[in-house]
């Protein structure tokens, strides 16, 4: 028996200014019309089996509007699942399609590229590893399928097929490049190598201990994943956290911005044949890890965060300390811009390279630092604030150029911002508890969460099922909107400024991949 | 050109001593021949596949390259090719979208070859386990030498774990 539906929107508990709004097909396709003709965006599309509960799939799809996040609900049948294409307003839909079908079998009707994109071949065609009835543990030949890339046709023009495993320590994924002598004419991703199905294991974990999980998605962005698995806890628990627990959140949120940046930074020196900079920045990286180990009792910051607060208080003293070290770190980082910007062979290499353009990025729903590189001044940290950054004033560090050495800038600005936003929490940090603890989750209970990590905003939704489990969950990642753009980004580019282009974004596989 | 030269000096060299094998780690304590060591010697070339982790793992390999752990200078560096590899380095629970790539970069390994699983979900899978999209770590696919646990293993645990399949004898 269906439950009602109601199509007014609902404001979700939580952090984040959130709605919900059950809706139909008619309704889907307005919602998205007036999002689009008010420039909001599309943030994340996906979907789940309501069954047994209703004979319907859901299909979600959340927006960034100027009020906060607008998440609809489509109901479809589940004996025939489809639903109005978006990718014709929101070009970033269109891979978060092809992957809902391969995961749930719901079609999108009237979109173009029908391809397959997480299915490799490792499940069958009309298997659907997010409808109840796929056994997971199922044996399956897993003979992987070959993949129907455009080809680029004329004089001249070959193609370079590279990984998916590629030259260095990196993701896995396939790029296939076609070109003219070293000029690349097109680019085109096949993604998906790292898919783990965390939608699907989502269900074998309790509200409470998912964001074990989530901080799995993409290692680089522990935090930002965690805390926005928290918010959405929290919203679906109702239970409001301790004021030092958000400062300490924001604290390790910040700190993950800068061991990020200061990472990539040495790794863009380097990609322009400038090993100075990775040994620098990669030592500096590493005093920043070690101090975040012992402050946080982990490197990277794991499961730090966790639903209700934070997983300890690390004490003043090693609060303290963390401003300490951002003195040190600013100091050392302001050196190297310095030589950054001296040295005529790096600047050679990043100006003008990669070059996304503002129209382009607004067209095509980049986010995050790539879309503030691209004259986006976007950032949730400044427009829906979460405490503390509300008491912060958080600087927006934009630029308009687009190229690599637009990106490198904002890096740097940003690693600056950061260092600075540490300094504050540390004085501001407010004293008390920092975890209060967690009721049983009520079933059909939803919510989300929505953090600007280092990379752009990471979403997580996710809604409580039958004593305190998870029913369903979805993590989004950013690199779901930017990945397309480096295939534009490349475009006239030489083959050998990829490597630089690519780490000038830095996406995740792994979280894009899911 | 002085700023940098200035830069270096004042860095100086901040390396630190290697640890010692973590010799529990090993996995095929009889698989690593004595014959196998002393043909590698101290000189090793590895090639590193990310078979579906979560980047974790990746982030803390390139930390075992930087100044303080500077895995250069004990004569180990990481190849493009694993035509040139000795061992194969090896994150992730294996995705069943990887598993394929996996296989040929194995096969295209002279012999002897090492592999070594990096992290919880080298080891068994972690928290992703065995499912429809995952085969439940790196013994699953090929044989492994040494098992290095951590989620992620922070360097200095991957540089004994690396320093415990190639430990040669009497040798620090």
């Amino acid at each position: 028996m269906a439950t009602p539906r109601p199509s007014v929107p609902k404001r979700l508990a939580g952090e984040v200014p959130a709605t919900l709004a059950h809706v139909d097909a008619a309704e889907w396709t307005e919602a998205a019309r007036v999002v689009h003709d008010a420039g909001g965006r599309l943030v994340a599309l996906w979907g789940a089996d309501r069954r047994p509960q209703e004979d319907a799939f859901s299909i979600f799809a959340a927006y960034a509007t100027a009020e906060g996040l607008a998440v609809v609900d489509l109901a479809v049948p589940a004996a025939s699942p489809a639903y109005p294409d978006l990718s014709g307003l929101f070009a970033p839909a269109g891979r978060m399609q092809r992957a809902l079908r391969d995961l749930l079998g719901a079609e999108a009707d009237g979109a173009e590229d029908a391809r397959p994109w997480l299915r490799h071949g490792a499940w069958d065609e009309g298997e659907f590893p997010l409808r109840r009835d796929f056994d997971p543990a199922a044996p399956r030949a897993g003979r992987l399928e070959p993949y129907p890339f455009v080809r680029v046709e004329g004089d001249g023009v070959h193609e370079i097929p590279v990984g998916p495993i590629h030259a260095g320590i990196i993701e896995p994924g396939h790029f296939r490049f076609s070109i003219v002598g070293e000029k690349v004419l097109r680019l085109e991703e096949r993604l998906g190598y790292t898919h783990k199905g965390v939608d699907r294991r989502f269900g074998d974990f309790s509200v409470a201990e998912g964001y074990r999980l989530a901080g799995r998605c993409s290692g680089d962005s522990t935090v930002a994943y965690a805390w926005a698995y928290a918010q959405a806890a929290e919203s679906v628990l109702a239970v409001v956290v301790p004021p030092r627990a958000r400062w300490l959140r924001a604290l390790m949120l910040e700190g993950e911005r800068i061991a990020n940046h200061l990472g990539d930074l040495g790794a863009l020196g380097n990609d322009a044949a400038f090993a100075l900079a990775l040994a620098q920045f990669s030592r500096l990286r590493e005093d920043w890890l070690r101090a975040a180990g012992e402050i946080f009792g982990h490197r990277l910051m794991m499961d730090a965060v966790v639903p209700g607060g934070t997983a300890c208080d690390p004490g003043e003293r090693h609060v303290r300390s963390m401003a300490a070290l951002a003195d040190a770190v600013e100091r050392e980082a302001r050196e190297l811009r310095d030589i950054f910007d001296e040295h005529s062979g790096l600047q050679d290499r990043f100006i003008g390279t990669g070059r996304v353009r503002p129209e382009l990025a607004r067209a095509l729903g980049l986010v995050g630092l790539a879309a503030r590189a691209s004259g986006q001044a976007l950032d949730l940290r400044v427009d829906f604030p979460a405490e503390p950054y509300g008491a912060l004033a958080v600087r927006k560090c934009v630029s308009g150029a687009g190229d690599v050495a637009a990106r490198v800038r904002v890096r740097f600005e940003e690693l600056f911002e950061s260092l600075r936003l540490v300094r504050a929490i540390v004085d501001g940090m407010p004293p008390g508890e920092v975890r209060v603890d967690l009721p049983e989750a009520a079933p059909g209970a939803f919510g989300v969460g929505w953090v600007e990590g280092w990379r752009g905003e990471v979403l997580v939704a996710i809604e409580a099922g039958e004593g305190g489990r998870i029913r369903r969950a979805h993590a989004h990642d950013p690199s779901w909107q930017n990945w397309p753009l480096i295939e534009h980004a490349i475009m006239g580019n030489i083959v050998p400024d990829f490597p630089l282009i690519n780490k000038s974004f830095n996406l995740s596989y792994s979280g894009a991949d899911g | 050109m002085i700023p940098i030269m200035l830069k270096i000096l004042r860095t100086g060299i901040v390396t630190e001593p290697a640890p010692p094998p973590r010799e529990e780690w090993r996995t095929r304590a009889a698989g690593i021949q004595d014959e196998v060591l002393a043909l590698l010697g101290r000189a090793l070339v590895i090639r590193e596949v990310d078979a579906g982790s979560c980047n974790g793992c990746e982030l803390e390999i390139h930390a075992v390259n930087n100044p303080y752990y500077n895995l250069e200078g004990l004569g180990i560096r990481f190849a493009a090719s694993p035509r040139h590899a000795d061992m194969l380095l090896v994150t992730g629970p294996v995705t069943r979208n990887m598993e394929q790539a996996l296989r040929i970069a194995y096969e295209a390994m002279p012999e002897p070859r090492l592999v070594v699983a990096v992290g919880d979900c080298g080891r068994d899978g972690g928290i992703f386990g065995e499912g429809y999209a995952t085969c439940g770590g790196v013994a699953k696919v090929l044989p492994v030498d040494v098992s290095i646990p951590g989620c992620p293993p922070p360097p200095l645990a991957i540089l004994e774990g690396i320093l415990a399949a190639v430990a040669a004898r009497g040798d620090p």
